[in-house]
């Protein structure tokens, strides 16, 4: 009975020792993940959570008032949100695309230069480095069929030229213009990637009989692949938050200078530069509705994860397809 | 004790979210009222978006007279200030105590979210006497009888016409008269492209918005209930047909292509002032630009042109200009008070500013003020000013979105003829904009 007893009251205390000994181990883990996430808590979490609750009011950025769906119904006939998300998907399905395979492209020439290639990476990255609204303002300047030298260069040579950042047709092929001449960041880390492959392995596959696609096809993409991934996911990222270059090109374009106390239409010409995010600034900030802006910026939100969601599916199946 | 589960966290956490969330939106408190009274020794903080050399002087020297006049004010004046920065400094708790604003379309949604305060209560107990400004910039400072700012100086629209090119002609006083002088004075290349336009109609024109042009017209912006009047007012359709006619007088193309070859608004490039345009409708600030960038130019200004049934309001115009008041939350409300009425008031310190930024001085008694030193071309703008036809832009509660509406409109799918049916153009813009202003409470 005593033995009883005895074993009966060792158990409790034994699994109490155990559970005090998890908790501890429980509290040095979240102690080391205490840093990230307080951060990831404040500037993460807060500000999602603050965004999903605004989307529920009309807020002035002074007086918030529950409105239910409201805002969510307004987004349903809302032509502009519909023209701004098609600006946007337009620039994410071709300029994104573009810059990858431009900045792959430029990586391989670079990588297999025999002189001067110092000189030409610097070439190809200083346009990275000019500031987006002077790169723009140039970029437009430049263009300008009235005034800019291209158009005049082109018509001594009795090429035809389009109206660029004039025309809704062109305006957007412009930017993704300036992104390519701009590609200098996805360049720089692809030709790192390309750098790192393995000479052995183009040696093997030249043995093998290997010619110059097959080599680039079997050898550089596979092993490049993780880095294109993360230019493919972030270029996507980065696009669908495009807003500089889109808002500086749209207002040079039209002339007119966004004075203190102006009223601009924004995304000129005919609406073809205006952006998504450019658009959630204009409701939040210059329409005064941040309700419905945090409608928008949830939808950027789903969006954004989606499109990085599905581009790692497809590289990874890729890359398991690869190895296989 | 029970342990926290991981639900249980992440319900605490959401919890302490919301609370945050709706703690963050208060905007900090901060009363309307209290604060040591004017004679007190204090500080008072002044914002203001002026950044050039010569406008920063200009305040600085209007102010002046506010220090000598309140010795026990000291005034620290900060400019380039913008409108997002004066909203965040309101939602931070901690404003400054006096802001003034370009942004007159912004009024409603500063008048009906009470970032700025309700200044009538302050000017019935001073006695101000509002008949001291114009109608039109009684009604751009007050927004649904909410009087939340008073004026800083004004803009006023004319005719600006340059001399030479008019060849003898006296300036249109009706739309009628304006077309006909625009295509009489219209020089044009072999090929059709135009080299001189008489009058560019084109709303991308620069200061050829809707806002500028169709006020010639007698628009009616909104409906007495604060909804969008451009289908029911046909006073647009009117301004439509017109603008639309002499455009294509001169070919969408051929405009588009002059247009584009004429530089920046705000640069010695203007086109009027290069002698590439006759006639255009500007800012009383042009004959500042003009008396820097192109001194030799011959010009005239005048009162812009009426349409043909409006002859009688010949001599009116369209005006805005800046807004000054006292942001919720200011730490001296008095102070911040006495300092708005003397600068929104005070002849001396209007004509000061009105001489060193070339702007409409904002009172009537300042207007005929002999301290005035302004260009001989000015005089127009100070008589448009005062003139009773002259009238403004209702501000809405989402920063005068239905006048961006309707230039968007105008520009995309009116010039460009996708629009062929303008009553119907009209109703479909009438619906957007009033489905706006619902979603923003208006």
């Amino acid at each position: 009975m005593a033995a009883v007893t005895g074993a009966s009251a060792a158990a409790p205390r034994g699994r109490t020792a155990g559970a005090r000994a998890r908790r501890h181990r429980r509290l040095r883990v979240l102690a080391f993940l205490s840093p990230w996430l307080i951060g990831f808590t404040l500037f993460f979490g807060y500000p999602l959570l603050a965004t999903v609750y605004f989307s529920f009011t009309r807020y002035d950025l002074f007086n918030l008032e529950y409105v239910g769906l409201t805002n969510y119904r307004y987004l349903f006939g809302d032509q502009d949100a519909r023209r701004s998300m098609l600006n946007t998907l337009w620039l994410v399905t071709l300029m994104v695309p573009l810059r990858v395979l431009f900045g792959l492209g430029a990586a391989q020439l670079l990588a297999h230069l025999k002189r001067g290639g110092g000189l030409f990476r610097s070439i190809f990255y200083l346009p990275y480095l000019v500031p987006p609204v002077s790169a723009t303002v140039a970029f437009v300047f430049v263009l300008n069929p009235g005034t800019g030298p291209v158009d005049h260069l082109a018509d001594l040579a009795g090429i035809p030229l389009p109206d660029w950042f004039n025309d809704p047709d062109w305006s957007k092929p412009g930017l993704a213009l300036l992104g390519l001449w701009a590609v200098g960041d996805v360049m720089i880390i692809l030709l790192a990637a390309v750098l790192d492959v393995p000479r052995q392995l183009y040696e093997a596959a030249e043995i093998d009989g290997a010619g110059p696609w097959q080599r680039f096809r079997h050898i550089t993409l596979p092993t490049v692949s993780p880095v294109l991934a993360f230019a493919a996911v972030t270029g996507v990222i980065q696009t669908l938050q495009y807003f500089t270059q889109a808002m500086v090109a749209g207002k040079v374009a039209a002339g007119q200078s966004d004075q203190p106390g102006t009223q601009l239409a924004p995304g000129y010409p005919g609406g073809s530069t205006l952006t998504f995010p450019q658009y959630l600034y204009d409701e939040g900030f210059r329409q005064f509705n941040m309700g419905y802006a945090c409608v928008l910026a949830l939808l950027l939100f789903a969006v954004a994860m989606l499109f990085t969601l599905l581009l790692l599916r497809q590289f990874h199946s890729f890359a398991d397809g690869e190895a296989s | 004790m029970r342990t926290p589960t991981p639900r249980r966290i992440t319900v605490a956490l959401a919890a302490l979210g919301l609370g945050l969330t709706s703690a963050c939106t208060a905007g900090g408190g901060g009363g309307t009222g209290g604060g040591p009274k004017t004679d007190e020794k204090q500080t008072l903080q002044v914002w203001h978006g002026w950044s050039a050399d010569h406008e920063v002087k200009g305040f600085e020297d209007a102010v002046d007279g506010f220090r000598k006049l309140h010795p026990n004010i000291t005034v620290k004046v900060t400019g380039n200030q913008t409108d997002d920065q004066i909203t965040n400094a309101i939602r931070g708790g901690n404003p400054p105590d006096v802001v003034a604003s370009f942004t007159t379309d912004n009024l409603g949604q500063f008048c009906q979210s009470g970032a700025w305060q309700e200044l009538t209560p302050r000017l019935r107990e001073d006695g101000v006497d509002l008949n001291m400004f114009p109608k039109a910039v009684q009604d751009y400072t007050q927004f649904k009888g909410r009087r939340c700012a008073l004026p800083l100086l004004a803009d006023a629209y004319g005719l600006y016409y340059n001399t030479a090119l008019m060849k003898g002609n006296a300036p249109p006083k009706t739309m009628s008269e304006l077309t006909a002088l625009a295509k009489k004075l219209t020089v044009r290349a072999p090929d059709g492209t135009i080299k001189v336009a008489g009058f560019m109609p084109s709303v991308q024109y620069y200061e050829h918005t809707p806002q500028h042009i169709a006020t010639s017209f007698g628009v009616k912006w909104l409906t007495p209930a604060g909804t969008a009047n451009f289908s029911k007012d046909p006073a647009f359709k009117a301004y439509l047909k017109w603008e639309k006619d002499l455009l294509d007088w001169y070919g969408y193309d051929n405009a588009k292509k002059f247009m584009r070859s004429m530089g920046q608004e705000f640069e010695a490039s203007n086109p009027f002032q290069k002698g590439k345009v006759a006639m255009a409708v500007d800012g009383e600030w042009r004959t500042k630009f003009i008396q820097k960038e192109a001194p030799a130019l011959d010009y005239g200004t005048a009162p812009p042109p009426v349409s043909d049934d409006r002859a009688a309001q010949y001599g009116g115009g369209f005006t805005l200009g800046t807004i000054m008041g006292i942001p919720r939350g200011s730490k001296h409300a008095e102070a911040a008070w006495a300092f708005v009425k003397y600068l929104a008031t005070d002849t001396g310190s209007l004509v000061t500013m009105a001489n060193a930024l070339g702007n409409v001085p904002s009172t009537l008694p300042a207007l005929s003020s002999p301290g005035l030193k302004l260009p001989a071309q000015f005089g127009t703008f100070l008589n448009v000013f005062k003139h009773p036809a002259t009238t403004t832009s209702p501000s809405s509660p989402n920063g005068g979105d239905y006048l961006v509406q309707l230039q968007r409109f105008v520009q995309d799918e009116w010039e460009t003829g996708k629009v062929k049916d303008p009553d119907q153009g009209l109703r479909d813009l009438d619906a957007k904009v009033d489905k706006a202003l619902e979603l923003a409470g208006g």
